[in-house]
């Protein structure tokens, strides 16, 4: 944790209330974002229990099943979840802007640009919590390998049409989480614990309810940290808590006392309608196989319905922060990334493998590593309360200049290279020749740090983006009295270098995958301590 | 393993001249003439594992085998050029460096068979070309090079190895198992378990694939001091054990100006006298740049050199006095460095190395104060109990040690036993952090100096 994370965190102890932790937002609301409250059978995480989703606040989408060990059952939750998420996807899949890439000619192995296209916006997914995260990444797994009879006329279990195109969607979104300063797929508790700073741990923040409690508990009335318990533990006469968890996991007092007994009545009215002897007790004991569901709906919407709206709040908390500037510029990488994985689904080929590769894994490391710092030094430049975090860090430091002196690069065409004058408070960890940067009209201009004249006074050489002439551009060297902000981080990320295509991994790395990824691995051999 | 059908079997050698000579024939006779594609060589900190991959290299270069060596920083690639250059001044050697400004010491630009270039066509028929492992995976060619080096294999990291191991046909690994393991900035648990986890280092994917491959190991280390080889062998190589190169009584410390009774002053005598010593400050939990910790690393950095310190070694017949630059100072973060260094300068010392145990790898003094990685905190994270940090601190000396810490790390240590996930398929390290820091410790404890200022 950082030292002005530790210092907000402080203050929202002593003021009893979240401290800001941003000036403006920095990620993307969609303006119609798919809001996804998932809840689990306890005992058997892939079994689900029911979900609200929809785009309308008012108007959720209930999905319940009734009895969450029955496999049809839960096919046919799938199948309704499909024809809600998948209709949402598409309508952003369908709509398309053109674009240019930058492709390798496979003839001439020359980089090209080629017109593409591109979509105008891209489904957002907002689940309450990291967890709920981690569900979409599982309930895509076990989706996208099922087969439909369409596809396989044979297959044993077969699967409802649009299921395993669900998976793979809900598998992209799960990766595509992963990926630093991506908005597809958003966890509320995040996106709240990235703008504000509560007085409890982080691990404590993934509490909806209490995340909620600190940043708005109420004009009067409770602190944060009183609010937040009484989210925490709080419970009706009847021992249920009043702020149901935000799932998928649900609370073991509700599934003992509530759920269960209605699952069971739910069995018990269903066999009782299949031993119906005739017509009339069939229609009569329909009746009561309907109830005891409508009864599981109920339970599920009670458990589900607060979680929903606090999702709600909480967008309507982020969405009185401004966009940050850098905000559109990553979500335009979102928008690339489901393009392409639209692209892919479109050409017929197969679901994303079990694991990775070699080099598909060591490309998506590079990748997240890359944005990763991409989205460090971008949430510094739009936002000046992530700046004095690395401004304390001794990572960036802003000051006044005091001096510019003109000097010259020693060479036959000798270039500018003025000497700038800065004085700070900030104390940055600067040691001989380090590069630092500024942003000049939002590009970065590199100076090296050059000496330190006194307490808080730093000489620095510009090196770079003042034209070619012998002269520098009008504007491009700071002048006296100029308020600079330099980092010692870069503010921008080079391309890495590109690894070789799958089929060319080498022998140290087990040679190309083929032939060996294509038959399934062995299970692991029996030993004496296998006893079931 | 190819060893014994070269090397005439012989009894157990105790002259470690002649251990370390018949470890290095191995090595080589498997480079040169193995059937494998690859040879791993493991070396514990100071083993003359340079000296082996310049050794390497000239005899690879002399049997006509086009070699590149890869690498991890550019300060390594300059000092292997350096080191090939006084052995072989002959030898047409190229520097392939990137396109920054000041992309290599500019002490090549003086040696005569060395050519820089950032174009590797420009380097084509140099006998070696060195480069880092950043740079060589920007390179494009035709026909892959016979042989190459790759130094510091266990800091590189997995996907760096699968950008550049298209460039060669066969290669020899060297590299320290007990100094840091690469890292990546962000989670890569996905891929944890899998032979080819692109954050594991090079050589973990390199035996995952490749399990027949001959292993070596350099046994003795010409850099630790008989005082400290056993320590560092014992706490980090439990089971790759080392020796020194040197005796007891080979290496001396020894100061002209006497100790004031001070704290500073009386644990420097005892790290002369027994090569190990440890400065407790009392308990306390501090922020990360702990003020006082700070000014005591600093003070026993100012009286080291003020009591004209003279080191006696093998290399040497004379003493030689302790200077700045054989002195240094290992922390675990940098603005604890960045801290010390602004100490030092409050009391005149400027010239001596401050640095993180990552920028501390493969580098060597006479003399290091480490500021204990665990001291003063109130937990005890994956971070700062990392095996690898603390080998790196407490193997740069050729003479002493001094350890600065708060007192009361074996309790932290107690209430935070390493609680990393275990995950399947990943090989479990030995030792763990937690182990190695206990070790360290009670060795340390019998040389502990309290603070007194």
């Amino acid at each position: 944790m950082s030292l002005i994370t530790t210092l907000a965190r402080l203050e929202a102890v002593r003021t009893g209330r979240a401290q800001p932790a941003a000036t403006v937002r920095h990620r993307h609301l969609s303006d119609r974002p798919l809001v996804f409250v998932p809840l689990i059978t306890a005992g058997e995480a892939g079994a689900p229990l029911g979900a609200l989703v929809g785009t309308d606040r008012d108007a959720p989408r209930l999905l319940v099943v009734p009895q969450p060990r029955d496999r049809d059952l839960r096919f046919a939750f799938l199948a309704e979840l499909a024809g809600v998420v998948l209709p949402h996807i598409e309508a952003y899949a369908d709509s398309v802007e053109p674009a240019e890439r930058t492709e390798t000619d496979p003839e001439t192995g020359k980089r090209v640009k080629v017109e593409v296209d591109l979509c105008a916006d891209a489904a957002q997914l907002i689940v309450p919590s990291r967890a709920g995260v981690d569900f979409v990444r599982l309930l895509g797994r076990s989706m996208r390998f099922r087969r439909t009879t369409e596809q396989d006329p044979e297959t044993p279990h077969p699967a409802p049409p649009r299921v395993p195109l669900l998976g793979r969607w809900l598998t992209h979104y799960g990766e595509r989480a992963r990926v630093p300063g991506s908005s597809l797929l958003l966890a509320m508790t995040d996106l709240l614990g990235r703008h504000w700073a509560t007085g409890q741990s982080t691990l404590e923040d993934q509490h909806l309810g209490a995340l909620l409690a600190w940043i708005a508990p109420g004009d009067e009335g409770p602190t944060g940290a009183e609010a937040a318990r009484r989210a925490e533990l709080a419970r009706d006469a009847d021992g249920q808590l009043l702020c149901p968890p935000a799932g998928p996991a649900t609370d073991p007092a509700f599934d003992n006392k509530l759920l269960a007994p209605a699952i069971e009545r739910y069995d018990r009215a269903r066999t009782a309608l299949a031993a119906a002897e005739d017509g009339v007790e069939a229609d009569d004991r329909l009746g009561a196989v309907t109830a005891a569901e409508r009864e599981v709906r109920a339970l599920v919407e009670s458990r589900t319905r607060p979680t929903w709206d606090a999702v709600w709040r909480g967008l309507d908390l982020l969405r009185e922060l401004p966009a940050g500037a850098h905000v559109e510029d990553r979500w335009t990488r979102d928008r690339w990334s489901f393009t392409s994985h639209r692209d892919r689904v479109l050409a017929g080929e197969p679901p994303q493998p079990r694991r990775d590769d070699a080099v598909t894994a060591a490309n998506k490391l590079a990748t997240r590593e890359r944005e990763q710092a991409r989205l460090e030094a971008q949430e510094a430049l739009d936002d000046p309360l992530v700046m004095a975090g690395r401004r304390l860090a001794g990572e960036a430091f802003a000051g006044e200049v005091i001096d510019v002196v003109m000097a010259y690069s020693e060479s036959k065409r000798p270039s500018p290279r003025p000497l700038v004058t800065v004085r700070t408070d900030d104390r940055p960890h600067l040691g001989e020749r380090v590069k630092v940067h500024r942003s000049l009209g939002g590009r970065p201009q590199a100076a090296e740090f050059v000496a330190q004249e006194d307490e808080g006074v730093l000489v620095l050489r510009i090196v770079d983006r003042m034209g070619r002439g012998k002269e520098p551009e009008a504007g491009s060297v700071p002048e006296k009295g100029d308020r600079v902000c330099f980092t010692l981080f870069e503010h921008e990320q080079r391309g890495g270098a590109k690894l070789p295509d799958p089929e060319g991994t080498p022998w140290t790395h087990g040679g190309p995958p083929g032939e060996t990824a294509a038959v399934p691995e062995a299970a692991d051999a029996q030993t004496e301590e296998d006893v079931l | 393993m190819t060893a014994e059908t070269t090397a005439a079997p012989a009894a157990p050698v105790l002259d470690p001249g002649a251990e370390a000579a018949r470890a290095t024939a191995a090595i080589l006779h498997d480079t040169l003439h193995g059937a494998e594609r690859g040879v791993v060589v493991d070396s514990p900190p100071g083993a003359g594992k340079s000296t082996l991959v310049v050794r390497a290299a000239l005899e690879l270069a002399e049997a006509g085998r086009p070699l590149m060596v890869v690498a991890q920083t550019n300060a390594q690639v300059d000092d292997l050029v350096l080191r090939l250059a006084e052995k072989n001044p002959d030898l047409p050697v190229g520097r392939l460096h990137s396109s920054d400004a000041d992309p290599y010491d500019k002490a090549l630009d003086g040696l005569e068979n060395v050519r820089t270039s950032a174009k590797a066509a420009d380097l084509a028929g140099q006998a070696v070309v060195l480069s880092t492992a950043a740079k060589w995976a920007h390179v494009k060619v035709d026909e892959p090079w016979r042989h190459a080096i790759v130094d510091e294999a266990y800091q590189m990291r997995s996907d760096s190895l699968l950008a550049v191991a298209g460039l060669f046909e066969r290669a020899l690994f060297v590299g320290d198992p007990g100094q840091l393991d690469p890292f990546a900035t962000v989670g890569s648990e996905q891929w944890a378990g899998l032979s080819h986890d692109p954050s594991a280092s090079a050589v973990t994917t390199l035996l995952a694939h490749n399990p027949t491959l001959p292993q070596h190991r350099l046994p003795v280390s010409w850099r630790l001091p008989a005082s400290a080889a056993p320590l560092v062998s014992d706490a980090f190589y439990p089971y790759t054990p080392f020796r020194s190169g040197t005796g007891h009584g080979d290496r001396r410390l020894a100061f002209s100006v006497a100790s004031d009774g001070s704290g500073p002053d009386q644990v420097i005598d005892e790290a002369a006298r027994s090569g190990w010593g440890l400065l407790e400050l009392p308990p306390r939990h501090t922020p990360r740049t702990d003020p006082e910790a700070v000014r005591a690393v600093a003070s026993v950095v100012r009286r080291l050199l003020d009591r004209r310190g003279a080191a006696t070694s093998e290399r040497a017949p004379e003493p030689v006095l302790l200077t700045a630059d054989r002195v240094a100072v290992g922390t675990a973060h940098r603005d604890q460095a960045a801290a010390i260094r602004a100490a030092l300068a409050d009391v005149g010392v400027t010239e001596v190395t401050v640095d993180t145990a990552n920028r501390l790898q493969g580098r060597e003094y006479d003399v290091t104060v480490v500021l204990h990685p665990l001291s003063g905190r109130p937990d005890a994270t994956a971070f700062h109990l990392e095996t690898g940090r603390l080998c790196v601190l407490a193997s740069r000396h050729r003479h002493a040690c001094v350890v600065v810490c708060r007192a009361g790390v074996d309790e932290l240590l107690d209430d935070y036993p390493s609680t990393e996930p275990v995950q399947l398929g990943t090989p479990v390290k030995f030792p763990d952090g937690w182990e190695a820091n206990h070790a360290v410790l009670a060795h340390l404890a019998e040389h502990r100096v309290p603070w007194r200022p």
